[in-house]
């Protein structure tokens, strides 16, 4: 008398139930289906690309070999790189700053800190055009790098907040008895800092960086109006191609930005965990 | 002010190491956080090589006390002395002491060795000089061998260790702990009490210790200070804090106590009587208290110097030979047992509802007496027992 018992699914076995494996699936479906339908047309072998009519890496070649795209893309990276060694030092500053000291006006300080990110993005961008317009003209026809200074500068004072809101979430599970301890056994302020203060801010560090650059990598709205006719940037080209027509350079374009961003997510994350993992004293 | 006798001054705990010299002095200090008064112009001097325990309880301004040798706060008035040294301008990291934090505060992301030889590389000890040092420190905790750990691979007392080798590497005149055993389970915290005792004599370092365990003070210590609420309560032995206390604060503290109100009916040279209104009987004491005559005073006795002996119906109080017939001797009923396994504390009640504690070593397997829960007994004590407390 064997009789086969088939076991019903436990009440937190979620994955074994089937409404919730097909909510999970469109899920999924929803995120990633445009994704990989923009990366399978990079390959798509027609200029007016919409219907498949076959492999090809011809579009990649010519994202390659179109000067102004490529342009385009290293100004984001260097505006993005330059972005996020700015925003982590400032970032991290001012979070050390909120999270040590007691001082009038602190309350404003952290508001206004907060501005950036809550304040809808068209308005910075406007904000910024008007700033480098009338306050603070940024000077033309700079040499490179130097004639993309507007765009960086407009990218750091969005991006900084968030690096100071991470290291300061990070900072609040500081145990002060390692400053003291440090100070202790002989270390100045400046050493106590660097051996103790950053190691523990590290994580909250890369988080942050990771924030940075992707947000400036990522930027259209500000970007666009900061930007000059000799300072594209990579999304702000995406768009003015846009305009003529959906090619399937546009795709490729795309598609290495993707692949870029996520590598770089991967070895931030990958740092992140290399780190030991601390026990909560 | 206490009711020491000389002849029954026990003798002080064995410390050949201690030295005359004053290591540290605190001077009329006093620290206020706005209104709030959290060290009381304090008075003392701790001696080399004394394993000195600062006791009280929590808020009594004790850690604030080590904290100002550390150079982690300032007093608001008087003046810290460490070697016969002013050391009001110096910032922590010039100071020599170092200290073992509560929490250990072990760097996370340092190796263990890293985190012992960080003093001496802030110090500039050279390669070759830091390293031996290291492993002999830690050697000297018993953590040979662990230098190339991370803390978060150490148990919470080896963490420990690393704390106190990385203080002790750096050859400190004092080292500081704030409330070292309190983060251990009960049998490592046995364990480390005597560790921390034969490391003291090893080293020869003066330790203070900072904790609010009466029983951590006691043993391991060879003077202790009672604070409370921001005030040095009483400064003495272990052995002195505990039968000579100068105070109900300091008797109810350390150890556990029976106290009764009283008034000093009799004041002489030889002997004393007190008149508690809460014990049926006199309690007399065989030696004078400097106290006027009918002023109020406390008498505190410990459960353990209270003897139980059966009581029939109707019979006649026992006497104790070395008081008058009718003193010292009171009746009442059992309430309450409990058992320890090595003891058994026992709940009395007096005639005056007042209930009394005392405690029975059990000497045998099978206890003879079986004494019983409602069964009536007469609690008797000797003329020597009682402390007697004028505030």
């Amino acid at each position: 008398m064997a009789r086969e018992i088939k076991e019903k699914p436990g009440p937190l076995e979620y994955m074994r139930q089937w409404p919730l494996r097909v909510i999970v699936g469109a899920t999924l479906l929803f995120l990633y289906l445009p994704l990989i339908t923009l990366m399978v047309f990079s390959f798509n072998n027609s200029r007016r690309n919409i219907v498949w009519q076959g492999f090809t890496l011809d579009y990649y070649e010519k994202a390659f070999n179109n000067a102004s795209l490529l342009q385009a893309f290293t100004n984001s990276l260097t505006i993005a790189f330059i972005c996020t060694i700015v925003s982590v030092v400032l970032g991290a500053l001012s979070a050390v700053m909120l999270w040590r000291f007691r001082f009038p006006g602190k309350v404003l300080v952290e508001g206004g800190m907060a501005l950036p990110i809550v304040v809808p993005e068209i308005c910075m961008g406007v904000a910024m055009l008007v700033f480098f317009a009338r306050v603070m003209p940024w000077p033309q026809g700079l040499p490179w790098p130097l004639n993309l200074g507007a765009i960086t500068i407009a990218h750091i004072s969005f991006a900084f907040p968030f690096v100071a809101t991470v290291v300061r979430a990070r900072l609040a599970s500081f145990n002060r008895e390692l400053e003291e301890a440090a100070k202790d056994l002989g270390a100045s302020e400046w050493r106590t800092f660097w051996d103790v203060l950053v190691p523990h801010m590290q994580p909250g560090l890369i988080a942050g960086a990771l924030l940075a650059f992707t947000l400036s990598l990522d930027d259209f709205v500000i970007t666009f109006f900061t930007a000059g006719p000799d300072t594209i940037t990579f999304p702000v080209k995406v768009y003015s191609m846009l305009r003529f027509s959906v090619t399937p350079e546009v795709n490729a374009a795309s598609t290495i930005l993707i692949v870029v961003t996520v590598v770089l997510t991967a070895v931030g994350l990958h740092m992140q965990s290399q780190e030991p993992k601390e026990k909560k004293a | 002010m206490t009711d020491a006798a000389p002849s029954n001054t026990p003798a002080a705990k064995p410390a050949p190491h201690v030295k005359e010299n004053a290591i540290i002095r605190f001077e009329n200090i006093t620290k206020r956080y706005g209104k709030v008064v959290a060290v009381e112009n304090v008075n003392l001097e701790i001696r080399e090589g004394e394993f000195f325990a600062l006791l009280g309880p929590s808020g009594c301004g004790k850690t604030t006390l080590l904290r100002m040798l550390a150079g982690f706060e300032t007093p608001t008035e008087g003046r810290v002395f460490i070697d016969g040294r002013d050391v009001a301008a110096l910032p922590p990291n010039k100071r020599p002491v170092n200290m073992v934090f509560q929490s250990y505060a072990v760097f996370p992301h340092m190796k263990v060795s890293d985190n012992v030889a960080y003093g001496l590389k802030m110090d500039g000890v050279e390669a070759g000089e830091i390293k031996r040092r290291v492993d002999e420190a830690l050697d000297l905790v018993k953590l040979g061998g662990f230098g190339d750990r991370m803390p978060d691979q150490l148990s919470g007392g080896q963490r420990q260790r690393v704390a106190l080798a990385r203080a002790l590497v750096k050859r400190p005149r004092v080292l500081l702990l704030d409330e070292p055993l309190s983060a251990l389970d009960a049998k490592l915290r046995d364990q480390m009490r005597s560790e921390l005792t034969s490391l003291q004599e090893k080293v020869g370092i003066t330790f203070i210790m900072v904790t609010h365990d009466q029983d951590e003070a006691l043993a391991i210590a060879t003077r202790c200070a009672v604070m409370n609420r921001g005030v040095l309560t009483q400064v003495a032995t272990p052995a002195d804090l505990y039968e000579f206390p100068n105070s109900r604060f300091v008797a109810d503290f350390v150890g556990s106590v029976n106290m009764f109100e009283g008034v000093l009916d009799k004041d002489e040279q030889d002997h004393a009587i007190v008149r508690a209104p809460e014990l049926a009987a006199p309690v007399y004491l065989d030696h004078g208290v400097t106290g006027a005559k009918g002023s109020t005073v406390w008498v505190a006795l410990r459960p353990e110097k209270i003897e139980m002996h059966k009581r029939a119906e109707g019979s006649v109080a026992m006497k104790m030979e070395d008081a008058p017939a009718g003193s010292n001797v009171v009746p009442g009923i059992i309430r309450d047992i409990v058992y320890l396994g090595s003891e058994t504390i026992f709940e009395i009640e007096l005639e005056s509802g007042r209930r009394v504690k005392t405690f029975r070593s059990n000497l045998t397997r099978y206890d003879q007496e079986d004494f019983t829960w409602d069964e009536p007994v007469w609690l008797a004590w000797h003329a020597c027992s009682p402390a007697v407390l004028l505030s």
